[in-house]
């Protein structure tokens, strides 16, 4: 059976989705900064997720950004094959729920329409869109803002076979050390292994939107990301890279097959306002 | 050590901070960030004069979200301040007292903040609710066709930052990066 889904459903869905997630984490992220302030032991670092939790309250309190860098919005598209969408076109109604998300949400308009001419197309569009078409006949939307203090930190590297497992982990590393402060921390790390140069950054994105607390299906890659938690952290960045114990709340790794000749490593950074929501129409 | 301390800055006052202190800043400062910088830049090499006499005054890098009807700013927390370290000595050079961002700095802006005598702090990355809550009063004063990127004069109370880099030069991120300051 086809279902109908009219894209203005998407339009509204997705302005109000852009508004939400910019004043709520969602509660894996909010519970993962809770635990992370009982965890911290540097004083400093402790004061400062102290700060972060008073201004996720009053972010939702009184109405204003987490972040004020309410981020290039992404979004991601499941599209069950069974689905006939209608009343025009697919991505001008995601556009237009961006755009009225960010100008009806007094989000800031950070978006650039030519990178280099670079002239603010003050309105936060265009959106960065991903479909995909999968069985069934739903269309599940997810939105995930991104913030660029992370995102210019973030790193790629095409490793050679030989460097295997620990080359990944060197790449993991050096990309957080070099963030150092930069990328807001205490952060959540998304990495993707394999695949082509562009298929890596997209796991790792997509790594970003993953619940926190919620780990890698096969064995090797959960115990991949146990470790290097604890080696992230273990580097003493720390909260606001001012020193301490909690430098990132997570490290989320997925994978995909790749070619004989090549082992692409992506490092998708995003700090502490890791913003992703999701909804099924 | 922690401080209360004005601006625009008075160089006794920032000759004794160092790096590590925490800063309670009131006064005037004043907002500029990519673009904003880059037309200051353009305006220099034609010889033109700056909308901001800098002397003594705070520039910190931000961009904020828009203000609700009555509120005086929307979301307003610092950005990543390297992006400006290619414009940031030749501001110093000309009497610029101090930088709020965060993130690290180049070796030329460390050398110029001791040239100069200044100081570069640090507010808490992604708490711009918080810190909104510390300016009384925003105004655009320059750039205004830049949007979020315009330059702005606000008045803080309080405002929290930690001292990153001194005019000696020490530096608390590098502190950090060889000591691992924060794990006692």
């Amino acid at each position: 059976m086809i279902r109908e889904v009219e894209v203005g459903e998407l339009t509204r869905q997705i302005r109000d989705m852009c508004i939400q997630v910019n004043h709520y984490l969602s509660k894996d992220m909010a519970c993962a900064m809770e635990t992370a302030a009982e965890k911290e032991q540097s004083l400093l670092g402790k004061k400062i997720l102290g700060q972060l939790e008073e201004n996720l309250k009053i972010a939702g309190e009184e109405q204003i950004p987490i972040c004020q860098d309410t981020g290039m919005a992404v979004v991601f598209l499941k599209i069950g094959q069974d689905v006939h969408l209608t009343g025009g076109d697919l991505g001008r109604a995601v556009e237009e729920g961006v755009r009225r998300g960010y100008m009806e949400g007094y989000l800031r308009r950070s978006v650039v329409g030519d990178p280099l001419i670079r002239e603010n197309t003050k309105d936060n569009t265009p959106a960065v869109l991903h479909t995909q078409i999968v069985p069934g006949d739903q269309v599940t939307i997810t939105v995930a803002p991104k913030g660029f203090g992370s995102e210019n930190m973030s790193r790629i590297a095409m490793l050679k076979p030989a460097q295997g497992v620990e080359g990944v982990k060197q790449v993991i590393l050096d990309t957080v050390r070099e963030a150092g402060p930069n990328a807001c921390p205490p952060l959540v790390v998304g990495v993707g292994i394999g695949g082509t140069f562009e298929k890596a950054a997209l796991l790792a994105k997509q790594a970003l939107t993953r619940p926190v607390g919620e780990k890698a299906k096969e064995a090797h890659i959960r115990s991949l990301e146990e470790e290097m938690l604890e080696k992230v952290n273990a580097l003493g960045i720390g909260p606001g890279g001012l020193g301490g114990t909690v430098t990132a709340l997570a490290v989320h790794i997925n994978t995909y097959a790749t070619h004989i000749a090549g082992l692409p490593v992506a490092v998708n950074l995003c700090c502490h306002v890791n913003r992703h929501i999701k909804r099924v129409i | 050590m922690e401080y209360r301390i004005t601006a625009p800055l008075d160089k006794s006052v920032v000759g004794r901070l160092r790096a590590g202190d925490y800063v309670w800043i009131s006064g005037t400062i004043y907002t500029a960030r990519d673009a904003a910088h880059k037309r200051m830049q353009e305006a220099l090499d034609a010889g033109q004069e700056l909308p901001v006499d800098w002397k003594d005054n705070i520039i910190y890098y931000m961009g904020p979200s828009p203000a609700r009807e009555g509120r005086v700013i929307g979301s307003a927390g610092p950005t990543t301040s390297s992006r400006m370290d290619p414009y940031a000595p030749r501001l110093l050079d000309m009497g610029l007292g101090g930088m709020i961002g965060k993130g690290k700095r180049s070796k030329e802006v460390t050398k110029a903040i001791v040239r100069s005598g200044a100081v570069y702090f640090a507010a808490v990355g992604g708490a711009g609710a918080l810190l909104s809550r510390q300016i009384k009063k925003a105004e655009v004063v320059a750039y205004d066709d830049l949007g979020t990127e315009a330059i702005r004069r606000l008045e803080v109370e309080d405002f929290p930052v930690i001292v990153v880099i001194d005019p000696e030069g020490n530096d608390l991120y590098e502190r950090v990066r060889t000591e691992k300051t924060g794990i006692s």
